[in-house]
């Protein structure tokens, strides 16, 4: 029976040369990856193992992301749980303040995630990856701890729905606007426990940071993973970015697919999930007259330098409403340092936005952008859940980056072709 | 091995930032994230909930963060088991990993009321509602991950091998 392009990279990590869905299997990893946030409860939970050693400490990636520069005594204190951690067992990829990004940006960068890996991360948008042809997925900590000192992890084989994606995209539908049609589409358990693997000729009109993003949010659909064939835009990035041999898995032709979804993108429009879930999306003629205190243009959905740029676009000669916040958050250093070359964070100061150094901090209420009781954000963030970003009673609304710079001018939810 | 207790209910897709919210994502230890489990959501769960209660959902239990703090803060506050429609795999995942017995029946999630008496029995899968004397069978673990929950997580198991 032909094999998903997952089923193909899991069954050579598993050593076997089939696997079907629901088969359990135990795989070797590429890469074993946690933040500040998750790693510490790792670290503790790996004391408690009989062989402490990690089992390769140039294939553990450390990022501290989440809380820092810390927030707190108690941040603190978790990163320094990891950085001992590090120097202990001389980990390599561990990345603190001044090197770090945020994790699922920083990787591929660094060239430490390639096409046929196979990667599990303590954070659950660890399925980003699937946008360089690697199988990755989120665990938790204790997973990450097992998987540190034995390179392995157990996996439930997952069957596929496929996207097929033809057309082009018009001038103001991004990555973003493409997988949050799709969770409005199937809901937010409209792919648990199964992998999405996108395909159609629809996707030579995606760049490699649309499809970062695509595959981030398939965790908000439930899925286990999120995939693209690897093309020669694929292949050029891995190229300029890394030095690890690549393999490239293709789907076969009878690969058997739950459902198949056709996405024509030339018809999609700018979308936006209201709260309190992602699959509460509208096209941003539907969306009326919502007014917003703050607008959040970053994380590790949307903070990358496509995002920046379309921010910039946007926010060129312009100035934030009078009322509104808006901070602006490249995604690691590198994208900090390319938008200021660039002049894009001139634009984003001149404009009345801030700039912070990279942190997930406001994504999940955590730091640098908290909301009180009744307020609104626009963001460009993966989640609106009750709570999320501050007090019970606020409001998430996700949309990419030229929807939330161009709410940010007019104050209220609004498309750029209204400026 | 049974779990005997009262049943707190909620709805589709209880996602980890209201059974954990982030802020408290500072803390690592259960004892600490138990004082703030479901807060968002039911403020009087933490004062109410008695050691060996049961939670009870209905689909997409667990959906979102990664955070093992999620099923870790529910086991601290005296959770016994939780069951639902259908678990996000995530927290399905970590909830094995670190012993808090869960199981998937979409029968009993739909029927079992809020305050209910309820037993659970793991090794049949059989869950009693004493209350209104019905009984439903969940969904089996597979065997692979029965002994994941009978040695008590996934570190004692490995620690077995």
């Amino acid at each position: 029976m032909g094999m998903t392009m997952t089923q193909k990279i899991l069954a050579a990590h598993a050593g076997l040369s089939e696997v079907t869905a629901g088969q359990l299997i135990e795989a070797d990893l590429d890469l074993v990856l946690g933040n500040d946030i998750t790693s510490p409860v790792a670290i503790n939970e790996m004391k408690k193992m009989k062989h402490q050693t990690v089992f390769d400490r140039d294939k553990i990636a450390l990022v501290m992301d989440h809380f820092i520069p810390n927030k707190d005594i108690k941040s603190a204190e978790n990163c320094k749980c990891c950085r001992d951690f590090a120097c202990k067992h001389e980990i390599t990829n561990y990345f603190d303040v001044g090197e770090m990004g945020i994790e699922h940006a920083l990787l591929p960068e660094k060239g430490l995630v390639v096409a046929g890996d196979a990667v599990i991360g303590a954070d659950s948008h660890t399925c980003t990856y699937g946008a360089l042809g690697a199988f990755s997925t989120g665990v938790g900590s204790t997973d990450m701890a097992a998987a540190m000192a034995t390179g392995k992890a157990w996996f439930k084989v997952p069957p596929a729905l496929r996207f097929e994606l033809v057309g082009k995209p018009g001038e103001w539908v991004s990555g973003k606007d493409v997988i949050l049609h799709i969770i409005g589409l199937i809901g937010v358990d409209g792919a648990l426990y199964k992998s999405m693997e996108f395909t159609g000729e629809g996707i030579s009109y995606l760049t490699m940071d649309d499809r970062f993003t695509i595959c981030n949010m398939a965790i908000e659909a439930g899925g286990k993973n999120g995939i693209f064939p690897v093309d020669d835009l694929a292949i050029q990035y891995m190229k300029e970015h890394s030095k690890k041999e690549f393999t490239v898995y293709e789907a076969d032709e009878d690969a058997v697919y739950e459902e198949t979804y056709t996405i024509d993108l030339s018809r999609l429009k700018p979308t936006v999930s209201f709260p309190h879930l992602p699959e509460n999306t509208k096209t941003i003629d539907e969306a009326g007259d919502i007014k917003i205190d703050q607008a959040v243009i970053g994380s590790c959905t949307n903070g990358r330098m496509d995002d920046m740029r379309a921010a910039a676009k946007v926010l060129k000669g312009r100035k934030v409403a009078k009322h509104v916040r808006c901070i602006v958050i490249p995604a690691t250093q590198a994208i900090y340092l390319q938008a200021m070359r660039e002049g894009l964070l001139e634009i984003f100061v001149e404009a009345g936005a801030v700039v912070s150094t990279p942190t997930c901090g406001p994504c999940l209420g955590g730091y640098m952008g908290i909301l009180a009781a009744g307020e609104r954000c626009i963001s460009t963030t993966n989640r609106n859940f009750v709570g999320r970003m501050g007090h019970v009673e606020s409001e998430v609304y996700l949309a990419s980056p030229a929807v939330a710079a161009a709410s940010a001018v007019l104050g209220r939810i609004a498309c750029p072709c209204e400026l | 091995m049974k779990a005997n207790g009262h049943v707190f209910k909620y709805g589709d897709n209880v996602d980890t930032d209201v059974i954990i919210p982030a802020r408290y994502l500072n803390a690592t230890k259960g004892e600490e994230l138990a004082r703030h489990c479901m807060e968002d959501i039911d403020k009087e769960f933490v004062s109410k909930v008695q050691q060996g209660d049961i939670m009870i959902a209905n689909k997409n239990f667990g959906c979102g963060s990664s955070r093992e703090h999620a099923p870790l803060a529910i086991k601290c506050a005296g959770i016994s088991c939780v069951i639902a429609e259908t678990f996000a795999r995530i927290f399905f995942r970590n909830a094995i990993n670190i012993g808090l017995p869960i199981i998937e029946c979409p029968e009993a999630a739909k029927a079992i009321q809020a305050g209910d008496e309820v037993e659970v029995d793991f090794d049949t899968g059989v869950i009693t509602d004493k209350t209104t004397g019905q009984s439903f069978v969940g969904q089996p673990f597979p065997e692979f991950m029965q002994k994941i929950i009978s040695a008590g997580g996934l570190i004692p198991y490995i620690n077995e091998k």
